[in-house]
């Protein structure tokens, strides 16, 4: 399984049709050329990939991909350390 | 040709009653409609609370056979528009009939009725839905309902254009009225968003807040979905005199503005330029408008782009500006919230009271406005601005006068 940075940036490629070869770990949203509405739609793929829940105030701190990769992370341990 | 026009009717029902006196004592109460919401069930969305209409019970309006062919919106639209005509004291004649214009406006019409189609169909598995859903669903059922009920055969439409579509009706209606191409006018706006479906997409836009609407406020989160309508009656203010009728105020300006720039992210110069063309159009000077009745949605962005426009047009007299959101009392009714402002604004004229911005508790430097805290302002102003800004750049400004 492709790590999660990997995967985040494969997901924003497809879903903002963009080269996946010009979006960067440290690539941010600005660089990219991504408005609050791209945030919206990237926010509902994540959520769907990772099978987990972005509040809504998270996302204005959201603003590369270094954030949403550490978000992602965030979530999915929370969500692991509820399910124990 | 060009008239003067009179308001000489207004119908409201929202969460603050089912009535215009409910919704006016709510109002000027600084009283919030926003309650846990009981239509749809909120334990599958982000979101609790919303501003539903519970005072308005559609038995005490229609019979069973009439509410078969009425969704929510509509239902709203015909009560709203009854009390706005019987207010007026109207005595119909064929020929007023034939010169009388019903424009309203709906953002999505009869959604509850597609989503229960939908709801039978997907869920139910069910091989065939509700035969009145093409007519409970167009968005212009409203209007025909209110047409049919009154006999009313002059010019008749529905508007839709999201959150400024009651703002479009009602100014089309007074620009009818004002050049003679209507005599009176039926005009407002109904909405009725609560089914499941609809709510998803909402929280699906993260615009919607998980507490209440604090329109202006530092922590304000985003808006709360609303229902009602509004509707006001229009006539030409010598006729209205002629006839002895009461006149509720004047509407006296419509300006109307596209941003042309981005389908949900406003600009400052697109609601600038309707707010001054809506004062153009009512000849008014800016410093002789004593209040806005904001688009104050209590979305981050809404409002500080908001309070921008307004410190643009009006420049130092922007210090001397009451300005209110009432949406954090009757919530964003989408496509009736212009309407549900109209009356809030009108009533404000002739009562010499401003309603407040509720549920206010932090300021912020980026909304820098009197937005009149709370507490509703015993204040008589000559003229008033009612601003709607729509997703997808669309500007509605409406401009009205206390009765002369």
């Amino acid at each position: 399984m492709p790590d999660t940075t990997e995967r985040v940036i494969n997901l924003i490629a497809k879903t903002q049709h963009l080269d996946v070869a010009k979006i960067k770990p440290e690539s941010t949203f600005e660089e990219l050329g991504l408005d609050s509405l791209d945030g919206i739609q990237i926010a509902f793929a994540l959520e769907n990939e990772f099978d987990v829940n972005i509040p809504d105030d998270a996302l204005p701190s959201l603003k590369s991909i270094g954030d949403i990769v550490k978000g992602i992370e965030q979530l999915q341990a929370a969500k692991s350390a509820a399910a124990q | 040709m060009s008239r003067r026009v009179a308001i000489t009717g207004a119908g409201m029902v929202c969460a603050l009653g089912a009535n215009r006196k409910d919704c006016w004592s709510a109002l000027s109460r600084g009283e919030s409609g926003i309650r846990p919401m009981t239509i749809v069930d909120p334990a599958q969305l982000r979101f609790q609370n919303a501003a539903e209409a519970i005072a308005f019970h559609p038995g005490d309006h229609f019979d069973d056979k009439e509410l078969s062919l009425l969704d929510r919106f509509a239902q709203l639209a015909v009560a709203a528009a009854k009390e706005a005509i019987e207010d007026a004291g109207i005595e119909w004649t064929p020929a007023l009939q034939s010169r009388t214009a019903v424009i309203t406006g709906s953002c999505v019409g009869g959604q509850n009725t597609i989503d229960e189609g939908f709801v039978e169909l997907y869920r139910k598995n069910g091989a065939r839905v509700n035969p009145f859903t093409i007519p409970r669903t167009m968005a212009n059922s409203g209007a025909s309902h209110i047409c049919m009920r009154y006999g009313l055969t002059g010019p008749a439409w529905n508007v839709s254009t999201a959150c400024s579509s009651a703002n479009h009706a009602i100014g089309h209606a007074f620009w009818m009225v004002r050049h003679g191409l209507a005599d009176c006018a039926v005009t407002g706006g109904s909405e009725a968003p609560f089914n499941f479906g609809f709510l998803k997409a909402w929280e699906a836009m993260r615009v919607v807040a998980p507490d209440t609407c604090r329109p202006f406020d530092k922590d304000r989160k985003g808006l709360i979905l609303g229902e009602g309508a509004g509707m006001l009656v229009l006539e030409d203010m010598e006729a209205a005199r002629a006839r002895g009728a009461q006149i509720l105020g004047e509407i006296c300006g419509f300006g109307m503005t596209s941003d042309a720039h981005h389908i949900t992210q406003p600009t400052l110069e697109g609601p600038a330029s309707a707010m001054r063309a809506a004062l153009a159009d009512a000849g008014l000077a800016a410093d002789r408008i004593g209040y806005i009745n904001a688009h104050g949605t209590g979305t981050p962005t809404n409002d500080g782009t908001e309070t921008r426009a307004i410190r643009e047009v009006f420049g130092s007299h922007a210090a001397k500006l009451a300005v209110s959101s009432t949406k954090s009392m009757h919530g964003h009714a989408l496509g009736a919230a212009g309407a549900l402002e109209a009356v809030a604004t009108v009533l404000a004229l002739r009562n010499g009271l401003l309603p407040p911005t509720a549920n206010y508790v932090t300021p912020d430097p980026a909304c820098d406005l009197d937005i009149i805290p709370n507490q509703a302002r015993a204040l008589q102003v000559e003229a008033a601005l009612s601003n709607s800004f729509a997703f997808g750049g669309l500007n509605a400004v409406l401009a009205f006068r206390a009765a002369p």
